[in-house]
């Protein structure tokens, strides 16, 4: 995924859009990783300053949730469901195998994610937001193939 | 013009709905056929997953599964017309494994265009809130008290009793909270109703807010649901630009607004009150009760807070009356329960039933067994903090009374089926380290003990001093039971007691770790 490189005039933009909610931190937040792709140190003063509260208060719910991230993400994000529905489908091996075919290319990143809501068609994976059933390493591959070429 | 259904449900397009519609959309140009593809929700039948019904004179005809290489062969058979293919599974609403069912929550679900108000009102939409409109608070409450209808998240608490509590308490403001927070392993009954038929659950919300004298609603929706998140926000804007949402509530004098908001990626944000935080835009730390959050929630003030099933199925409940969904169920588990069958199942989805169907004719009837064909070994009910149980509980009823009495617990739904090859140690010990990776951190037993738990499971299964580690571990589940705030800790040890309890052998000394 692409995002425009940081910039605090931009910032600032998106976080004014937002901070004047009700309870502002957690939604500011994303506000920023949607925008740049990640939340950057630099935002978060930005932040507690437009929310009027303490940078240890925007730093302690930047590290709560597993969605914020530091650092911004490679061109393709694959969740990979590793709970008990998809467990009980081989996620273990498809993450085993996953791992594998994609141990030299840094472009991608793979992460557990716990649940995406498919369990019926398990195992589930999330490629770059996009949901996919019934997965294994190889209909990764591919999946991965063709977001490289968009 | 033909009508075409292409799911649009998130499943489905999982598994390649949106290429067959693109496939069906170029087919007919081609062809020079006059097509219209509506993109519903899901059926539920996933295992059919992508179901395309063709509109015709004998009703919507369903062909299942399709993918898009499927999709030439379609049209020469004709299915416009409903001709024969391998794919045909002949009218959708006589097809065995949805005909049996008895949905009320369901009812639309599938059937509808969800961003359609013409489409929900066709089908029953607002009914429910028109007769709310013409009530007292006090009616509607009592309604929904009389209904015994029960919280559906997973708790089983009875939704009457708590917007009560907040009818009776005043402030000079009140909300209304959806928790779409779902979490649990195996449950997706929450995400159908919001990609498949929103304005139930806006509705819902809207009664609510009439009932309890709240005029604002918050949905806390899950971001591992872009779609779902997509759809409700579509859905508001429509029902703001109709009239309904708003200053005047159908005309009326009552006031009501609904927004959303995402979560961070963090299943303890499903427990109500580390909800609550997490609107708040703080951490998701739970909170202690009491204060209840129906006297002291959402900043501060009295809130209700339901799950999206349970808010879905208010429109109905006034719609049709408490009797009538009253009259279905077992002893204090009236009315449906929506039950999700997932993992390793032949035939997984939606099954919604009055209370009481067995497990066994849940499995075998509708899932039709395992997915890899190998016999039942194990069944997860309730999501990651719920009981393991062998197949030779098959004959419980589904309630909430039963399960507990069997030592498990119905929560949300999900059930989530497991075959010959689960090793129930290393089940087990996933639930420790699910609840290391996703404690809030407040209570120590939960925030250490899990990964105390992970560790002493792990010496079992290697072998050390494993009589000591079994006395152990089961001293740690007490600890965490009963020193625990919430669910999260307290109800982790279930699921690793419960695999001990009817998997012994799988916890016994191995030979490097070989089961």
């Amino acid at each position: 995924m692409q995002f425009p490189a940081w910039s605090e005039s931009q910032a600032l933009e998106v976080i004014s859009r937002i901070c004047d909610e009700p309870g502002p931190v957690l939604v500011t937040l994303q506000a920023v990783q949607t925008f740049f792709g990640y939340v950057p140190d630099a935002a978060v003063a930005l932040i507690a300053n437009a929310c009027n509260v303490s940078r240890a208060d925007v730093h302690g719910v930047l590290t709560f949730y597993h969605d914020l991230r530091t650092e911004l993400p490679p061109e393709v994000s694959i969740h990979l469901c590793v709970a008990e529905a998809c467990q009980s489908m081989g996620s273990r091996e498809v993450m085993e195998n996953s791992r594998k075919a994609f141990a030299t290319n840094s472009s991608v990143e793979i992460r557990d994610a716990y649940c995406l809501g498919n369990c019926a068609l398990a195992p589930a994976a999330s490629v770059n937001g996009n949901l996919r059933g019934r997965v294994s390493a190889q209909s990764l591959v591919a999946e991965v193939a063709k977001v490289a070429m968009r | 013009m033909t009508i075409v259904y292409v799911p649009g449900d998130s499943a489905a397009r999982s598994v390649g709905s949106d290429a067959v519609a693109d496939s069906i959309a170029l087919e007919a140009l081609t062809r020079g056929l006059d097509i219209q593809i509506i993109r519903n929700g899901s059926r539920g039948a996933l295992w059919l997953e992508t179901l395309v019904e063709v509109l015709t004179d004998s009703g919507r005809i369903a062909y299942g599964p399709v993918s898009s290489s499927d999709v030439t062969s379609l049209f020469d058979a004709n299915f416009m017309n409903g001709g024969p293919h391998a794919l045909f599974q002949g009218v959708t609403d006589e097809i065995d494994w949805l005909a049996k069912q008895d949905r009320i929550t369901f009812k639309r679900v599938g059937i509808i265009d969800p961003l359609s108000i013409l489409d929900y009102e066709a089908h029953g939409g607002l009914v429910g809130l028109r007769t709310a409109i013409g009530m007292t608070a006090d009616e509607i409450v009592e309604q929904v008290t009389q209904s015994g209808l029960r919280g559906r998240g997973g708790a089983g608490f009875p939704a009457g009793i708590k917007w009560r509590t907040v009818l009776n308490t005043s402030a000079e403001k009140k909300y209304i909270c959806c928790n779409a927070d779902e979490g649990d392993s195996g449950t997706f009954a929450d995400r159908m109703v919001m990609e498949g038929d929103p304005f139930m659950l806006l509705e819902g919300m809207t009664i609510a807010g009439i009932a309890v004298g709240a005029v604002e609603g918050v949905i806390y929706i899950r971001s591992e649901y872009p779609d779902a998140i997509a759809v409700m926000n579509k859905a508001i804007a429509i029902a703001s630009k109709f009239g309904w949402l708003g200053k005047n509530v159908l005309g009326s004098s009552h006031e009501f607004t609904i927004r959303i908001r995402t979560g961070g990626g963090s299943y303890v944000c499903g427990e109500e009150t580390a909800m609550l935080e997490s609107i708040e835009g703080k951490r998701g730390v739970v909170r202690s009760k009491p204060p209840l959050p129906a006297i002291e929630g959402l900043f501060g003030k009295p809130t209700v807070i339901n799950n999206v099933l349970t808010l879905a199925t208010i429109p109905a409940v006034l719609a049709d009356g408490a009797d009538a969904y009253k009259a279905r169920g077992v002893g204090r588990s009236v009315g449906t329960q929506v039950f999700q069958l997932g993992g390793n199942i032949a035939r997984g989805g939606i099954v919604e039933l009055a209370f009481g169907i067995t497990l066994n004719a849940l499995i075998n009837n509708f899932g039709d067994g395992t997915f890899t064909g190998s016999p039942v070994r194990a069944v997860q009910i309730g999501g990651p903090l719920g009981a393991y149980l062998p197949l030779s509980s098959s004959d419980i009823s589904m309630d909430y009374e039963s399960l507990l009495s069997a030592g498990g617990m119905l929560g949300h739904g999900g059930i989530v089926v497991f075959d010959e090859s689960v090793d129930m140690a290393i089940q087990a010990k996933f639930a420790m380290e699910f609840c290391a990776f996703e404690s809030c951190g407040k209570c120590t037993p939960c925030r250490l003990g899990s990964t105390r738990g992970a560790e002493t499971i792990t010496k079992i299964i290697d072998g050390v001093d494993v009589e000591g580690n079994k006395r152990l571990l089961l001293d740690l589940c007490e600890v965490m039971t009963d020193g625990s705030l919430c669910a999260m800790g307290g109800l982790t040890p279930l699921p690793v007691k419960s695999a001990m309890l009817h998997f012994p052998e799988d916890f016994d000394s191995r030979n490097g770790g070989v089961r």
